[in-house]
C-alpha cells in the first residue's frame, strides 16, 4: 500500500534515490541540496542500496565521474544547488553531447554574487540551453514523483539525455508537506533495469566516447541531439500516463489551472504556482476569470501545447525568479513571447520576483492580477517587464 | 620482468595510424604502458595532443574502450568508470577483470587536472594514473605550465631581452604524489622501456590507486630532431633531471642510478628551447638549473637511502 508520510523535499528526493537504487551517485555538498547527500550516505552506509557512492571533492568532479560512469553502462546520479550547478557547466554539455541518460535533482538557489543561498532560478535557468531537459516541481509530491519518471525519460531511446529536476531551496527543499510515497518494488518494476546500448566495460566490444569532431562531422551530431529534444514532449507524456497508472497522480508537460476559460493568466514555475493557485480561487469566487499555466517541461519548450493553452487569454503574465540581465525580461518570459509571437490576441507582460529568496505573497499577485484585468481591458500594456516586491 | 620478445607479441591497444607528430613521445609511453596490463584495459584521456591526435571521429586508434571528456576532469572521470566497474560487479552484472587507466599530459595533470588527480588518488580508487609528462601545454602551441623547466623558452615564456625564458623551476609532482600515500608512484621515461613497462605493471597490480609519472618528449617544443627522441630522454636520466625510481607503500628507491652523473647542460644543449641559456649573459641560469638539480639529486638520494654521489 502506498504510505503517506510528512517529509520535506530533501528528505523525499533522497527517498526517491533509495528506491531508484542507482548503480553510481557521485556528489558534493552545497546548501541547500546537502541533506539529500547527507540522507543518501546513510543509506549507502546501512546497506539499503547496491550504489557506489563517489564522495567527490567538487561539483566538477561529481558530474564528471557520474559521466564516466553513466559511459560505464551504470544508472548513474548526482544532485546539486548553484554555485555547484555553475561549476558543473562544462560537463552539463559534454553529459547532453555523450547522450548520457543521467539525473539530477536541482535544489534552487541564487547565484553568486552577492552570495545568497536563498532561492531563485538564477541557477538553472543559466543551464537552460546545455542540452539537459529541464523538469520543475512545485511541492514535495511533484519532486519526488518527477525524479522518478526522470529516469524513464532519460533513458527512453528516443531520448537518452540527461534530466534535471528542480524544486525550489529551502521553501521545498526544506518545507515539509504530507507526500504519497509508491512502494519500493513498484518504484523498481516502474524504473526497470537500465540497457545501455554501448558501455565502456563491455571490453569485447570497445568504443571511443567523446571523440574529436571537426567541421566535417561536430554539426550532424549536433543536430542530432536537436532531433532527439524534440522527441522529449512524446516521451514525458507518455512516462507520465506510465506512473498515473502506479500512482493515481496525473502529470502533462504542464499543468492548467482554471486555463480553460481565463481571460487573464499567469505563467510560473516551481513553488509559486502554489501561491498563484490561491489567489486563483479567490478571484474565481470573485467572478473573475483568473487562471494558471504552471509549467512543468521547461526544456525543451513544449511550444505548440504552450501556444494552444494560452491563444484564448486576453492578458498574460509572466512570473520569472530571474533575471537574464538583457533588459528584456526574465527567461520564461522571453520563451512565452517567443511562443506566442504568430499569435495576435494575448498581451504579454513580465514579473521579476523573488530573487535571492524574497518571498512573494498573495498580494503581490493580486496585484499582478489587477494588472492584467487593466490591460485585458484597454489593450495597453505599460512597462513590459517590472520588478516585483523590490525596494526600487 | 617481460622481455622484449614478449612485450612484442602482445596486442597493440594504441595503433598505428593515429596523427601524433613523428617523434612524439606520448604514444611511445602509451604503447609501452598498455603492453603491461594483463587484463582488459579501460583507458580515459584528458583533452590533449594524445587525445585529438588518437579520436579523430570517425577514427579512433583505441582498440580497447576510451573516453574522453574534458580537459581537467580525466581522473573524476575513470573514478566514475571504475565505481561504476565495483557498483555492477557486486551485483554480479559482470564478472570480467578490467583495470583502469587514466591518462593526462602535464597540463591536465599538474595543472587544470591536479585537484580531480588529488581527489580520485585520495578516494582509493583502484585505477592508475599516467602523466605523460612533455613539459608544456604542448596541444595550444607550447605555453608553459607547472612542469616547464627553469629557463625553457615556450610561447608564453618566451626567450626575450630581459625574460631569459621561464623564471620558476618545476613542480615536483611526482613527490607530491608521494605525499598522497597511495600504493604506489613511480617517475619513468620512454628511454627505459624495461623500467616502463616494469613500473606501470606494478601499477596494475596494487590495490587501490597507483601514479606514473612518464617524461615523453615534444620535438616541437622541445626543438630536438624527432629521431633524437628517446635519445634526449636517456640523457635526462644520465644528468639525474629526471631520475628514475619509485615508491612503493610509503618506500623510496632509485631504480636506476647513472653510472656517472652527466652535467646537465649535456641535456639542455640538445634542445632548441635551452638555446638562450648558452649565452654570456644567460650562464648564470644554467648553473642555477645545475645547482637545481644537484639539490633535488642529493634529496632524492637522501630518501632512498642510497649513499651521496
Amino acid at each position: 500500500m502506498p504510505k503517506a508520510v510528512a517529509i520535506t523535499g530533501n528528505e523525499a528526493v533522497a527517498e526517491a534515490m533509495r528506491q531508484l537504487n542507482p548503480d553510481v551517485v557521485a556528489a558534493y555538498p552545497i546548501t541547500p541540496q546537502t541533506e539529500i547527500v547527507q540522507i543518501f550516505s546513510t543509506f549507502v552506509a546501512d546497506g539499503l542500496v547496491h550504489t557506489e557512492f563517489v564522495p567527490v571533492e567538487s561539483e566538477h568532479s561529481a558530474l564528471s565521474a557520474v559521466v564516466g560512469a553513466s559511459a560505464a553502462g551504470a544508472r548513474a546520479m548526482t544532485a546539486t544547488s548553484s554555485q555547484g550547478l555553475a561549476l558543473m557547466w562544462e560537463v552539463l554539455n559534454i553529459a547532453s553531447g555523450m547522450r548520457l541518460p543521467i539525473v539530477m535533482p536541482v535544489v534552487n538557489r541564487a547565484l553568486s554574487a552577492p552570495i545568497n543561498i536563498h532561492c531563485d532560478h538564477s541557477d538553472t535557468m543559466g543551464a537552460r540551453d546545455s542540452g539537459w531537459v529541464q523538469i520543475y516541481s512545485e511541492n514535495v509530491q511533484e519532486a519526488y514523483d518527477n525524479v522518478i519518471q526522470a529516469v524513464r525519460i532519460a533513458e527512453h531511446p528516443d531520448v537518452r539525455l540527461p534530466v534535471m529536476v528542480m524544486m525550489d531551496g529551502f521553501i521545498i527543499s526544506h518545507g515539509m508537506e504530507t507526500v504519497t510515497l509508491l512502494e519500493d518494488d513498484v518504484v523498481k518494476r516502474f524504473v526497470g533495469e537500465y540497457r545501455p546500448e554501448h558501455s565502456l566495460l563491455d571490453v569485447d566490444h570497445p568504443v571511443t566516447f567523446g571523440a574529436l569532431d571537426f567541421a566535417d562531422w561536430y554539426f550532424e551530431h549536433k543536430r542530432q541531439e536537436s532531433d532527439a529534444e524534440a522527441g522529449v514532449s512524446q516521451v514525458v507524456i507518455s512516462v507520465a500516463e506510465d506512473f498515473a497508472r502506479i500512482s493515481g497522480r496525473r502529470y502533462g508537460l504542464f499543468e492548467e489551472y482554471m486555463l480553460d476559460d481565463a481571460e487573464i493568466a499567469v505563467v510560473a514555475l516551481n513553488s509559486t504556482a502554489g501561491t498563484v493557485k490561491e489567489v486563483v480561487d479567490a478571484l474565481r469566487s470573485d467572478g473573475v476569470k483568473a487562471g494558471l499555466l504552471k509549467l512543468r517541461l521547461f526544456r525543451p519548450f513544449p511550444h505548440r501545447d504552450v501556444l494552444s493553452a494560452l491563444r484564448h487569454v486576453k492578458a498574460i503574465a509572466v512570473l520569472d525568479r530571474a533575471d537574464t540581465y538583457s533588459t528584456m525580461g526574465g527567461p520564461l518570459f522571453i520563451d512565452i513571447r517567443n511562443v506566442m509571437y504568430d499569435m495576435p490576441g494575448p498581451r504579454i507582460v513580465n514579473y521579476i520576483y523573488g530573487l535571492g529568496g524574497r518571498d512573494i505573497d498573495l498580494d503581490e499577485i493580486n496585484k499582478v492580477f489587477e494588472d492584467l484585468k487593466d490591460i485585458a481591458t484597454t489593450g495597453k500594456v505599460g512597462a513590459p517587464v517590472t520588478y516585483l516586491g523590490v525596494r526600487e | 620482468m617481460a622481455t622484449l620478445r614478449e612485450l612484442a607479441q602482445k596486442d597493440e591497444l594504441l595503433t598505428g595510424g593515429h596523427r601524433a607528430c613523428a617523434g612524439c613521445g606520448a604514444p611511445v609511453a602509451l604503447r609501452m604502458a598498455l603492453k603491461a596490463a594483463d587484463t582488459p584495459v579501460v583507458v580515459g584521456c584528458a583533452t590533449g595532443c594524445l587525445e585529438v591526435t588518437t579520436t579523430i571521429y570517425p577514427y579512433t586508434a583505441w582498440k580497447t574502450p576510451f573516453i574522453h571528456s574534458a580537459f581537467e576532469n580525466v581522473a573524476a572521470t575513470i573514478s566514475g568508470v571504475e565505481a561504476a566497474y565495483r557498483s555492477l560487479k557486486r551485483q554480479g552484472k559482470i564478472n570480467r577483470e578490467i583495470q583502469f587507466l587514466a591518462v593526462g599530459g602535464d597540463g591536465g595533470t599538474y595543472d587544470i587536472g591536479f585537484q580531480s588527480l588529488s581527489g580520485a588518488m585520495e578516494r582509493g580508487h583502484d585505477m592508475v594514473y599516467i602523466c605523460y609528462d612533455n613539459q608544456a601545454y604542448m596541444n595550444t602551441g607550447i605555453q608553459r605550465s607547472s612542469a616547464t623547466p627553469l629557463g625553457a623558452a615556450t610561447t608564453t615564456t618566451p626567450a626575450g631581452t630581459v625574460m631569459p625564458g621561464k623564471p620558476q623551476t618545476r613542480k615536483d609532482l611526482t613527490a607530491i604524489m608521494a605525499a598522497h600515500g597511495i600504493p604506489y608512484v613511480a617517475q619513468t621515461t620512454i628511454s627505459h622501456w624495461n623500467d616502463l613497462v616494469t613500473k606501470v605493471k606494478k601499477a596494475f597490480a596494487v590495490k587501490g590507486p597507483a601514479f606514473v609519472n612518464i617524461l615523453a618528449t615534444c620535438r616541437l617544443g622541445w626543438q630536438i630532431h624527432p629521431a633524437d627522441s628517446i635519445e634526449v630522454c636517456r640523457v635526462a636520466v644520465d644528468t639525474c633531471f629526471w631520475p628514475l625510481f619509485e615508491v612503493e607503500n610509503g618506500k623510496w628507491r632509485l631504480t636506476h642510478k647513472p653510472r656517472e652523473k652527466k652535467p646537465v647542460v649535456e641535456w639542455l644543449k640538445r634542445q632548441g628551447r635551452f638555446k638562450h641559456l648558452f649565452t654570456d649573459q644567460n650562464r648564470h641560469i644554467l648553473d642555477e638549473i645545475q645547482a637545481d638539480v644537484d639539490r633535488k639529486w642529493e634529496e632524492l638520494l637522501r630518501r632512498c637511502g642510497e649513499g651521496s654521489s
